[in-house]
């Protein structure tokens, strides 16, 4: 099964541009620590190697990979999205809300709650772009808003939504494969396709590497900037509804932290916190490697409080290893 | 006049493959004003900058009231004495006056509490010592531009400096200001202080120095009493240099008025610029740095806008509002800064070569990777650039090749007007001639270059015609056969020819 997957994958990624030859010499260092990681956990724990325990790694990266491919297009254009983590709670409750308040059927349902998610990307990308207000001050203050529109919206109680209907939706399967897992492949294609096979993609590096000679170019660099914001806005917006449908609730208390989590996994991944430099590749093996090392930890029964610490530790150490090495390729 | 106060001996400065300065010598005398001369690039901010301890001599020596000194860093020259007061003003503008000119040797009490009073005070006596009516306690950032400037000179007495050296101190000031100014040097004159005065303009050279030293290629030329020169001969020996060889003009006839510019004003930077550049041209514009020649031609690109005038392409009335209107008029803008505005410099070359080309082969999702490619070398290939690979990083690409890639993604997109602004800047001798090559061929096809450039003996070279500006103003315009470094020289400082 697992073989399948990957086969696939490559097959897929050969046909958008991908290099896999370039992708190990770039991940080099995190792949290695990632298959460490792997052949650890399998000999201390049985239960890591098997088809049940690896599509649940998938499914439950399945968030984090969404929000970390959007927040991959909004790092490489030198910004940040600090409010993923709360337009996933706000979607999640508007669709929530609506079906069981309201009577909206599921369909119209959860456009609107992925809409209204999309927007507040829109409104960060507007933003941004037009009054110059930096974007970690701008998502914070978004952050705070959808946050607080969850919970003005529901009351702050969870919203519970018993129609197998709309569960389905996060909790179905395709096959033996999890629907949300199906869901973040079919982003991390349409991400890849756009970074690596059109103008826009070529376009989000300009912005990001230089976008004083961007101007020059004629790129247009605001257009670009509301596109980045939108996508992220969509993804964390999508990732909610899903979250909502398989929970059977919406939970203006969930994502927290969820955008942090995103960052780490596009940073572990090799892209620049100062622009113009990511891989959608990378992003994904950042993804996995905390999906697989929060599993880890928990087959091992290390509690959560210490599974913090090392996740923060395992952070710092990548990302150092990562930048020597570029450093030393710099001085070549 | 009375006892020197500064003598530099041999100053010897290398910079990786430039001699920035060669065996200069230098001497300024107590209550003296001398006022350091010469063309961008001559040295004179070099020399400067030796004496105030930010670079370190290669070779020479500083003599300051006859003892010989070491000057390591900044701290070294503050201690003999030395204040530099730089072109750009570096004072921090939420402070206050009293902040600014005794930050970092703020007077304290037993706990290391800042004295505030005691500082105030002090600040104040400084003030009222040179006649300024400007109040200690008052934030820098509400001051006016000149008066920052006293705060400067303030701040630097305020070391007891003995040597004053102001770069380009009138470039953003008013007459009323420079007057203003030049009272203070009168009185810092007075107290004995020598004052080394870096300026293009001559009105105020003759209006404030007792010597003239002129700087040229990094070497010491001549030193005049003002008294007793005058502005032609001062010119003369900032360019009397022989024109070098491997500049080469191809005449031949020229076509129809491809850009003609009619009244373009945009307020506080330029005003009534009027201009016209013909098909096969190679229109010169000269001036100093800081003129304006940049900032018109960004207007024309559509990356500023400007408040009046009229641009007509081909005779017909445009209106460009953005580079994309620009270049769908068929004009191209090779900036004069490719690190900050011409290259994407974490990219690669042939990512940077297509940027403004990717239509032609990027299709939707459909990258057609063949087309990329041939473009991509047929412009390696016409520019003659030398790299290891088009995949290769731009950085890791020299100065030269970094500039004929700029070229390149502007010449992809076959523009019909052609602006290169510096075009050979901090490219080694090799490239320089290619480019030029470069310019005759495309001028020889029929299209209409602007060439903005700091340096004459390219300006002269390569022009059909050149446009000197001063001030945000058309100094003047000369025809091939009317070119002399001299004559340019007289329009771009304002001297009297």
């Amino acid at each position: 099964m697992l073989k399948v997957i990957t086969n696939n994958t490559a097959n897929f990624f050969k046909k958008i541009g991908f290099d896999i030859v370039e992708f190990i010499k770039e991940n080099f260092g995190i792949l290695i620590g990632f298959a460490v990681l792997c052949v650890a956990l399998s000999i201390i724990s049985p239960a890591f190697l098997t088809e049940s325990n690896i599509l649940n790694i998938l499914r439950q990266v399945s968030t984090n990979a969404n929000l970390a491919l959007g927040m991959t297009l909004v790092i490489i254009i030198c910004g940040i999205d600090l409010s993923v983590g709360s337009i996933v709670a706000l979607s999640g409750t508007v669709t929530g809300g609506l079906i069981a308040f309201s009577n909206v059927p599921i369909t119209a349902a959860v456009f609107a709650g992925i809409l209204v998610g999309t927007l507040a990307g829109v409104f960060n990308g507007v933003m941004v772009a037009y009054t110059g207000i930096p974007s970690f001050i701008v998502t914070l203050a978004m952050l705070n808003i959808a946050r607080g529109a969850a919970y003005v919206y529901t009351g702050g109680q969870p919203i519970r939504v018993m129609n197998e209907d709309f569960n389905v939706i996060g909790a179905g399967y395709l096959g033996a494969i999890p629907l949300p897992v199906i869901y973040s492949f079919i982003f991390l294609l349409l991400t890849a396709i756009i970074l690596n096979k059109t103008k826009l993609g070529r376009h989000i590096y300009a912005v990001g590497g230089n976008k004083e000679a961007a101007r020059f170019t004629g790129i247009k660099i605001k257009q670009i900037e509301i596109f980045v914001y939108t996508f992220s806005g969509f993804l964390a917006a999508f990732s909610g509804v899903v979250l909502a449908a398989r929970m059977f609730s919406g939970q203006p208390t969930v994502g927290n932290g969820f955008e942090l989590d995103a960052i780490a996994a596009v940073v572990l991944g090799g892209t620049s916190m100062t622009g113009g430099i990511g891989k959608i590749g990378g992003t994904l093996i950042g993804v996995l490697v905390i999906g697989v090392l929060n599993n880890g930890l928990n087959l091992l029964n290390i509690n959560s409080f210490w599974q913090l610490i090392i996740k923060g530790i395992v952070i710092l150490a990548a990302v150092y290893v990562d930048m020597m090495k570029k450093r030393k390729e710099a001085q070549v | 006049m009375s006892k020197v106060i500064l003598e530099m001996k041999n100053i010897h400065k290398r910079f990786p493959g430039v001699y920035a300065l060669k065996d200069v010598n230098f001497e300024l005398q107590a209550g003296e004003v001398h006022g350091v001369l010469g063309e961008n690039g001559a040295g004179k901010s070099t020399l400067m900058k030796v004496l105030g301890g930010i670079y370190k001599v290669d070779d020479g020596e500083i003599y300051i009231e006859g003892q010989k000194i070491a000057i390591h860093d900044v701290e070294d020259s503050q201690n003999a004495g030395v204040s530099i007061i730089h072109q750009e003003l570096v004072l921090v503008p939420h402070m206050s006056v009293a902040e600014n000119i005794f930050s970092g040797r703020e007077p304290t009490g037993r706990f290391g509490f800042i004295k505030k009073e005691e500082m105030l005070e002090k600040a104040q006596r400084l003030l009222d010592f040179f006649h300024l009516d400007i109040n200690a306690s008052q934030l820098v950032c509400k001051l006016n531009i000149a008066e920052q400037q006293m705060v400067e000179v303030a701040r630097a007495i305020s070391f007891n400096s003995k040597i004053l050296v102001m770069d380009e101190p009138t470039s953003s000031l008013t007459e009323k200001e420079v007057r203003f100014l030049f009272a203070t040097i009168q009185n810092l004159k007075s107290q004995g202080v020598g004052i080394i005065y870096i300026s293009h303009r001559m009105s105020e050279l003759f209006r404030i120095t007792d010597r003239i030293t002129v700087m040229r290629d990094g070497q010491y030329i001549s030193t005049k009493m003002t008294n007793q020169t005058n502005v032609n001969e001062l010119i003369s020996l900032m360019v009397g240099r022989e024109l070098t060889s491997y500049y080469h003009k191809i005449s031949h006839g020229l076509g129809e008025n491809a850009l003609e510019v009619k009244e373009l004003t945009r307020r506080g930077v330029f005003s009534n610029i009027n201009f016209n550049l013909r098909e096969g041209e190679i229109l010169g514009f000269s001036g100093l740095v800081g003129a304006g020649r940049s900032e018109i031609m960004k207007s024309i690109f559509g990356l500023d806008r400007f408040d009046s005038g009229e641009i007509y392409i081909r005779g017909k009335e445009v209106t460009i509002k953005s580079p994309n209107d620009a270049m769908n008029f068929g004009i191209a803008l090779v900036p004069e800064n490719r690190k900050d505005e011409g290259l994407i410099m974490k990219g690669q070359v042939g990512y940077n070569m297509t940027l403004r080309i990717l239509n032609q082969f990027i299709k939707f999702i459909n990258v057609n990777t063949a087309h990329e490619n041939q473009i991509i070398s047929t412009y390696v290939k016409k520019l003659g650039i030398r790299t290891s690979s088009t995949l290769q990083l731009i950085s890791n690409l020299s100065g030269g090749n970094q500039q004929k890639v700029v070229i390149a993604k502007w010449l992809a997109a076959k523009p019909q007007i052609l602006i290169l602004d510096e075009p050979t800047r901090g490219v080694d001798v090799n490239a320089k001639a290619e480019i030029y090559e470069i310019m005759n061929r495309l001028a020889q096809e029929g299209v209409a270059i602007i060439m903005i450039s700091s340096e004459l003996p390219e300006i002269i070279n390569m022009s059909d015609r050149v446009i000197v500006v001063r001030n945000g103003s058309i100094a003047g315009m000369l025809k091939r056969e009317e070119f002399s470094q001299e004559r340019i020289m007289h329009m771009a400082t304002g001297g009297i020819s």
